[in-house]
């Protein structure tokens, strides 16, 4: 072993000044960026599992359970759903105006996109407002406390969409999304369904059931 | 020494100058089309650019190794005192009995005693262990090991280190507020963690603790979407995943595991956290009465559940276990396979049964709460489930053991911390099967030989493990070697010590006595057992002494070691055709990979070992 370890040469073994750089890429056919979103979701979804079966462990486990309805406003809060699930099709909208080289026409649907989300996120604050006008605090009781975590974890993620959007809208001003190079433009709107997909999910069983 | 470029892959990021493979800050920039040898302009970048917030993954793998030795001394300060107060209870603690409890005389308290087993636990899981494993290995082996620039993502590298640093802030500041860091153990079972006055350690200690544990899921999460793809997407040519080395197979499936069990801890610590500072009942349950307080009474909700905590906890801290231990696995075969100059037996096996233990590691939770109340139909689904994860085991323990089998074994300081780690392993594995049984479990639950249990696992094996790493892997680290005479002293004192420490705990776990317990002679039945804890805790001592062996070796070979060239152990994964260490951007020459990653003894070449980017043709 000792003549194995003897063999440092300066001339071979010196730190690298320069390396090679090449064009190869071991996976599946999709961007990295793209992948990393992916996994980036798959841990999204099991926090929000966490929220959602603390939820329906808990009413299950509860000898009772108010009606949703008469503590939610309901409607306003379908209403707020139409308007976020059509702020998906905004974004839908807008990608597939990029695919088609139209800039103009995405940066108007990005902006349609934005006014979407905060227009939902608006309504939500005027939601919990009016609530907690009315003593609907989180210690009040387990209704209270499993739905401000689980529309809070979900507002807070509508805002982080809205400022990656944002920032997204600026890169489109710039003018760095192209027909061919729409990519990051496509990660921010693969977050935004996730958020509204999971908002879908929610508002069923927070508000319907 | 030089292997001819490889012909584009003619994709259309080469037409446009763009290079999916180069770290991000690079991507731009790079005029010529197809693969070429770039010249940085190589501008020394400043210290606080090389060696705080470095970007590269090799300087962040060493963050992560530093930090995570330090917090091993600590850690290990911790368990001294556990083991001093469980020798010779109520008597003045030496060094900093003093200082810290002037009014007892120097005798720690209870309260402090239950806060040194929290931390003690927090400490080494979450500061120690996870850092070293994916923290440093991961981040140093990855892209060296696949033959990658760097990481997918290098400035979310950087992230995820700093991430951590709140986490540590939190841990260490929550000694000094009031009442005392977190005590209700490191499983943080509600309501002694969820009512603040449940214990002094359950004020803002808790609180503290919950932050320390959110930032470091932060820091793991930004790792382990990094490391996952980096290892899909940016593997050398002709390194498919059937020629990856084990280490990183067993990263990438710790990646994995990271990625879809700790949301679900963030999410329940943060619940915990709205339990005790916004007044929710997640955990609470009702009519809840503590200290002779209601805490409906005191204006929190309630109507929680405390079983809800432990399922979700361990449901993230069941694969935990596995993140702890899958990469040291990864880790030994490698260093088995060097320094045996043997191909791995089964290399296939040893993959696949990485990833059924992993498998099985997301539905055998329940084993933890055998006691806590539990349908027995499901205690027995639990049960099969987790003695099932035995076989995958058993699988790899063979095959390390015919690895060894008639090889020609070189006695390094790595390669006997290698060994260790099998023989420790395979103590604790079978020790797992008898508390698997709910039957064996519902008598040893809450006793010392589930103590002995986990440390056989994560510090006779894991902490051997991570040993026989830096044992391995410092020469590609610092470019010297660790002096092998040192480190031969340190592995004949650890593995005694840890032995006598750890193995006599099966003895007074079997004759009951409980974990958890500050003073457990005060119990007639245990007095008998104080000598052998005065054993343990003396073996416990010279164990945490006998690594200054370890520590001087390793800071004097740093700047001392013998200088070694790119391969010192003749080994054939990439790792060892960089540079020792290796500059910015890893290889000074492009790689190509035709073999496996354990062609030892092969026939197609004179020596007695093949290197992956070694053409025979």
């Amino acid at each position: 072993m000792s003549e194995a370890i003897q063999d440092y040469d300066p001339a071979v073994d010196a730190p690298a000044h320069h390396h090679p750089i090449y064009d190869y890429d071991s996976g599946p056919p999709v961007d990295r960026g793209k992948f990393a979103i992916w996994l980036f979701l798959g841990t999204e979804v099991m926090f929000f599992t966490g929220l959602i079966g603390t939820y329906i462990v808990l009413r299950m486990g509860a000898a009772s359970w108010p009606n949703p309805e008469d503590r939610l406003a309901v409607d306003l809060t379908a209403l707020n759903t139409f308007i976020l699930i059509t702020s998906s099709w905004f974004m839908v909208m807008a990608l597939q105006a990029i695919q088609g080289g139209d800039q103009g026409a995405m940066k108007k649907w990005l902006l349609a996109t934005i006014f979407g989300g905060s227009v939902f996120l608006g309504v939500q604050v005027y939601e919990y407002f009016v609530l907690f006008q009315a003593g609907a605090l989180p210690n009040v009781d387990i209704f209270w406390s499993t739905f401000y975590a689980m529309t809070g974890f979900h507002g807070f993620h509508v805002f982080v969409g809205i400022v990656w959007l944002i920032c997204a809208y600026f890169e489109a001003v710039k003018g760095e999304y192209t027909k061919e190079n729409y990519l990051r433009l496509e990660l921010a709107g693969l977050y935004w369904h996730f958020v509204d997909l999971v908002w879908v999910l929610l508002f069923t069983i927070v508000y319907l059931m | 020494m030089s292997v001819p470029p490889i012909p584009s892959e003619g994709s259309a990021a080469a037409s446009e100058g763009l290079n999916p493979r180069a770290p991000e800050g690079q991507r731009k920039g790079l005029g010529a089309e197809g693969s070429v040898y770039i010249e940085h302009d190589h501008h020394e970048l400043s210290f606080i650019k090389k060696y705080i917030f470095s970007v590269d993954h090799k300087m962040i793998g060493l963050q992560f190794m530093f930090t995570g030795l330090v917090m091993l001394g600590l850690g290990g300060a911790l368990a001294m005192a556990i083991r001093w107060q469980l020798a010779w209870p109520w008597t003045e603690v030496p060094v900093i009995g003093e200082l810290l409890f002037p009014a007892t005389g120097g005798a720690m308290s209870p309260e402090f005693y239950t806060m040194l087993f929290t931390m003690h636990g927090t400490i080494m899981i979450f500061f120690v262990i996870i850092p070293m494993l994916t923290g440093a290995f991961g981040n140093f082996l990855i892209p060296l090991m696949i033959g990658a620039p760097d990481m997918a993502f290098p400035r979310l590298n950087m992230i995820g280190y700093w991430a951590m640093v709140p986490g540590l802030f939190f841990a260490i500041a929550s000694f000094f507020v009031e009442g005392g860091a977190a005590a209700a153990g490191w499983t943080a079972y509600p309501p002694l963690s969820t009512i603040k006055s449940a214990a002094p350690g359950s004020m803002s200690g808790q609180t503290y603790w919950l932050l320390a544990l959110t930032f470091s899921g932060i820091s793991s999460m930004a790792g382990a979407v990094n490391y996952a793809t980096t290892v899909v997407k940016m593997r050398a040519p002709g390194m498919t995943l059937m020629r990856m080395p084990l280490t990183i197979w067993s990263l990438f499936i710790a990646a994995l595991l990271q990625l879809f069990a700790l949301p679900v801890l963030t999410a329940v610590s943060i619940e915990q956290i709205l339990d005790r500072v916004a007044g929710t009942g997640f955990f609470t349950p009702t009519n809840l009465v503590v200290n002779q307080l209601n805490a409906e009474g005191a204006g929190e909700a309630a109507g929680g559940q405390p079983l809800l905590w432990q399922h979700l906890f361990w449901f993230y801290s069941h694969p935990a276990v596995y993140i702890m231990v899958v990469p040291a696995m990864g880790m030994a075969s490698d260093i088995l396979s060097v320094h045996a100059r043997k191909p791995i037996f089964g290399y296939k096996p040893m993959a696949y049964s990485m990833m059924a233990i992993a498998g099985l590691g997301f539905i055998v939770w329940g084993h933890h709460m055998f006691a806590s109340g539990m349908n027995p139909a499901l205690g027995m689904t639990f049960m099969v489930s987790t003695i099932m994860i035995a076989l995958p085991s058993a699988i790899k323990v063979f095959n390390w053991l015919g690895t060894l089998w008639g090889a020609r074994i070189k006695l390094t300081s790595a390669m006997l911390n290698a060994i260790a780690f099998v023989a420790l392993f395979i103590i604790g594995g079978l020790s797992g099967i008898w508390m698997a049984a709910t039957p064996v479990d519902i008598y040893i639950h809450d006793t010392y030989i589930i103590v002995a249990h986990f440390h056989y696992v994560v510090f006779g094996g894991t902490m051997f493990a991570i040993w026989a790493g830096i044992y391995h892997w410092f020469p590609k680290m610092f470019g010297r070697i660790m002096n092998e005479r040192l480190g031969q002293i340190h592995f004949v004192g650890s593995f005694i010590f840890a032995n006598c420490t750890f193995y006599m705990m099966h003895q007074i776990g079997l004759a009951g006595l409980m974990r958890r317990t500050a003073d457990p002679y005060a119990y007639e039945v245990y007095a008998h057992l104080q000598p052998l804890n005065e054993f343990i805790s003396i073996s416990a001592f010279c164990l945490f002494f006998w690594q200054g062996f370890f520590v001087f070796n390793f800071f004097w070979s740093i700047f001392k070691g013998q200088r070694v060239g790119r391969n010192p152990w003749k080994a054939t994964t990439l790792e060892w055709d960089a540079p020792s260490p290796p500059g910015h951007g890893n290889f000074d020459r492009e790689l190509k990979v035709y073999h496996g990653p354990y062609e030892y003894a092969s026939p197609l070449v004179d020596e007695d070992y093949l290197q992956q980017t070694r053409s025979v043709n």
